[in-house]
């Protein structure tokens, strides 16, 4: 493009497009800056503040990565997906990876050509519910009616689940989450459903949260993490590995505030993962204290789950699935040996 | 007969009496209610009905306004302020109004840039809309805008908009040369010697010289995005309309097919399908390494959707002359270019006047469909970033409100200049 300096000053600091070579984490190092790609706007995961910065669970993901492989979790460009131009964004190499609340499917994964490194929240499908209903289970919600967005997979399950507890209901069709606020709170309907997470997003916003309540019963497996491309695996391993520090570091008590007594005086593990012993590091192809990095960028994944959806926030999600192993949850990072 | 009356009548008027006014119920604002609002029964109740309903609408409004928040961090803290009386929370506009007006990534030191040059704007586009209240040497400014407005908006060395400038003059004069031997010769080389001239600029490099500070496109978001995009798409998608119109009317095979096929296709398909094109599609097409901005890429696809519309409103008005416009232009000996210009088009576009301001008011509203490839325009900054903050998840009518307030002022300024010119442009007798 630059036999034409009108054009090429255009779009000098243009979207960088084209497929990248295999060596993403070298591509990274060159620019300086990660591209991450995440939602345009999806409360508590992401979502630029007053000041256009961007903070949120998916976006402490980014700044993870950007902390561990370039020392600085500012070194991101946060390129905002649609749902429908996400998968597009990182397969041509627009963006190095993508942490945009994406649910690991098998499709995806396969034939889409995309590695998922793990997951970041265990996400769901619940019902919200009016607290003057009296209902506080969802196999009582027979014949309710339902706000239910179309053409999503939360149609089927909620229709797989109805069925297969021989309960009737009766759906209520609406395009957005906007509008789903508006029908339910105006009362047309007995029932709202939408992932877990949403639910309780929604919830926050209402002028009365304490009237209405999230039910106990989760219909579906949404399993939500970040991905790369297919073809890299150096990277993969990288962004894979940033994560289960993360959560590592939840385990074994490693927080933003404690991070440096704890390289120098904790047990082989912690010391393993802080990169005061061994060279877990250099493996990556990256130095010693990446990780110490990453987790100090903002704190470990409780740190990071309480500071932008945990219950002390509005949107007051409790840990459920996603607390940690030891404490009934899902989340069991691999040794880091 | 004065003498008889003399006696006979007792008093007799000598002089005219002033004029009284008409009766109470015959004048002012009784006569027009009387006679527009309460002429007979049917009239009567739906007036009525009317008032209940104006009534209705600003009691119901009024508190909204009267009770509005201006001053709340969050849509919490405006609830509580509230404490469940009726009311908006408008400090979501006090708080993010950058964010609307000029997305969430433009470095706020720098909105005086974007800001002047929509100033300038005005500057620039007045000798085109009033040409008979401004001096015609403001057209000057008016061709110099576009530069300026892109030195101001995305800033860099004041050289690149120079060089680009330059081509385009360096081109002209090519083509003011050789148009008096041929029209196509004229038009070609023209084109061929503003690429040689950017080519040539482009081998200097990049330059420092006058530079401000520099702005990305993917950093443009806003209200500001929607008015680039609407004003540029607009004033491409008129000249490339009428040259589709033209060609679509020529006698030559290969450029008729060329653009009927060109005007078919891009009408039926819809905009969204070009914009994912402009943002999905290309990044595959292109070679790897090669940047093509965004901006760029919406704004060819733009251009391109509304060119074939102006194009098939063009044509209609071209289709309106009579045939005797296009007989009399030949038999005075006038060849294409100078009989399209001097005696078809000023014509045609008089009367295809509505039509291009129509397809004009609803390109500028489809530009909101940039948010779904993720650009961050008016509407793309409230259904993403501003709803998704956890302070304001929630407020809609006000924001919303708000978008449409901005729309309805520029579309309805349209609209109104658009009346203004139809009549100024009348010579007809109806």
């Amino acid at each position: 493009m630059k036999n034409s300096v009108f054009l090429g000053a255009l779009t000098a600091a243009g979207l960088t497009a084209g497929v990248a070579g295999a060596a993403t984490l070298d591509d990274v190092k060159e620019r300086g800056t990660l591209n991450c790609g995440v939602t345009t706007g999806l409360v508590g995961f992401a979502a630029p503040d007053a000041n256009g910065e961007w903070g949120g669970f998916d976006v402490g993901v980014c700044r993870a990565v950007a902390a561990a492989v370039l020392g600085d979790p500012t070194a991101v460009e946060f390129v905002p997906t649609t749902g429908k131009t996400r998968f597009t964004a990182l397969a041509s190499g627009e963006i190095d990876m993508l942490a945009r609340n994406t649910t690991w499917t098998f499709s995806r994964d396969v034939d889409l050509k995309f590695e998922f490194v793990g997951v970041n929240y265990y996400d769901g499908q619940g019902f919200m519910v009016p607290k003057a209903l009296g209902v506080s289970s969802a196999t009582e919600l027979d014949g309710a009616t339902v706000c239910i967005q179309t053409g999503t997979t939360t149609e089927l399950n909620l229709a797989d689940y109805f069925r297969n507890n021989n309960m009737e209901y009766t759906p209520v069709p609406i395009e957005t989450n906007a509008e789903a606020q508006q029908q339910y709170l105006a009362g047309a309907c007995d029932v709202y459903t939408t992932d877990a997470s949403g639910l309780a997003a929604t919830r926050a916003a209402f002028e009365s949260p304490g009237d209405h309540v999230v039910l106990p019963e989760i219909i579906s497996k949404e399993p939500l993490g970040p991905l790369v491309r297919h073809g890299d695996n150096d990277w993969g391993d990288i962004v894979r590995w940033t994560l289960n520090a993360l959560i590592a570091a939840e385990e074994y008590g490693i927080t933003s505030a404690n991070i440096d007594e704890m390289s120098a005086s904790g047990n082989p593990e912690v010391k393993r993962i802080l990169g005061s012993e061994g060279d877990l590091g250099a493996m990556l192809g990256l130095d010693a204290e990446w990780a110490k990095r990453a987790i100090g960028a903002g704190g470990n994944y409780g740190e990071l789950f309480a500071k932008n959806i945990g219950e002390s926030t509005p949107i007051g999600l409790s840990r459920g699935l996603n607390a940690q192993w030891t404490e009934g949850g899902l989340l069991y990072a691999p040794p880091f040996r | 007969m004065a003498d008889t009356h003399a006696h006979s009548v007792r008093f007799v008027r000598e002089t005219m009496l002033p004029q009284q006014e008409p009766p109470a119920a015959e004048r002012g604002a009784v006569k027009w209610m009387r006679q527009n609002l309460f002429s007979n029964l049917r009239n009567s109740i739906f007036t009525l009905i009317a008032i209940y309903c104006v009534y209705w609408l600003v009691t119901s409004l009024y508190p909204w306004f009267a009770n509005g928040i201006w001053d709340a961090p969050s849509i919490r803290a405006c609830r509580e302020i509230l404490e469940g009386d009726v009311g908006g929370c408008f400090a979501v506009l006090t708080e993010r109004w950058n964010q609307l007006l000029f997305g969430f990534q433009y470095p706020s030191e720098l909105y005086w840039r974007p800001t002047l040059a929509f100033l300038l704007l005005f500057i620039a586009i007045a000798p085109v809309l009033f040409r008979k209240v401004f001096p015609a040497q403001m057209l000057i400014f008016t061709a110099l805008y576009p530069f300026i407005a892109y030195y101001l908006i995305w800033g860099g060395s004041i050289l690149v908009p120079v060089m680009a400038l330059l081509g385009f003059v360096a081109g002209y004069m090519v083509y003011a040369r050789l148009v008096t031997q041929s029209f196509a010769m004229g038009f070609f080389g023209g084109i061929i010697a503003a690429f040689v001239v950017w080519w040539l600029t482009g081998l200097v490099g990049e330059s420092t010289f006058l530079a401000l500070e520099p702005v990305a496109s993917r950093n443009m978001g806003g209200f500001m995005l929607n008015l680039m995009l609407g004003t540029v798409c607009v004033s491409l998608s008129i000249p490339f309309g009428i040259a589709l119109a033209l060609g679509r009317q020529s006698s030559m095979p290969i450029i008729k097919w060329i653009c009927v096929i060109f005007i078919e296709f891009v009408r039926g398909v819809p905009l969204i399908t070009l914009l994912f094109v402009a943002s999905v599609v290309l990044a595959y097409f292109l070679p790897p390494g090669a940047n093509f901005d965004l901006f760029v890429r919406v704004v060819i696809m733009i251009t391109m959707f509304a060119s074939a519309y102006i194009a098939e409103v063009i044509r209609g008005a071209l289709a309106a002359l009579p045939k005797g416009q296009y007989e009399a232009a030949d038999s005075l000996g006038l060849d294409y270019p100078q009989a399209m210009r001097l005696i078809i088009l000023p014509q045609a576009l008089k009367i295809s006047i509505p039509g291009i301001v129509n397809v004009a008011v609803g390109l500028f509203k489809d530009t909101t469909l940039v948010s779904i490839i993720s650009m961050f325009d008016l509407v793309g900054m409230i259904r993403g970033p501003i709803l998704a903050s956890t302070e304001w998840n929630g407020v809609y009518w006000e924001l919303l409100g708000f978008a449409a307030l901005l729309f309805f002022v520029v579309c309805f300024g349209i609209s109104k200049y658009s009346q203004w010119l139809e009549k100024e442009l009348a010579t007809d007798h109806r």
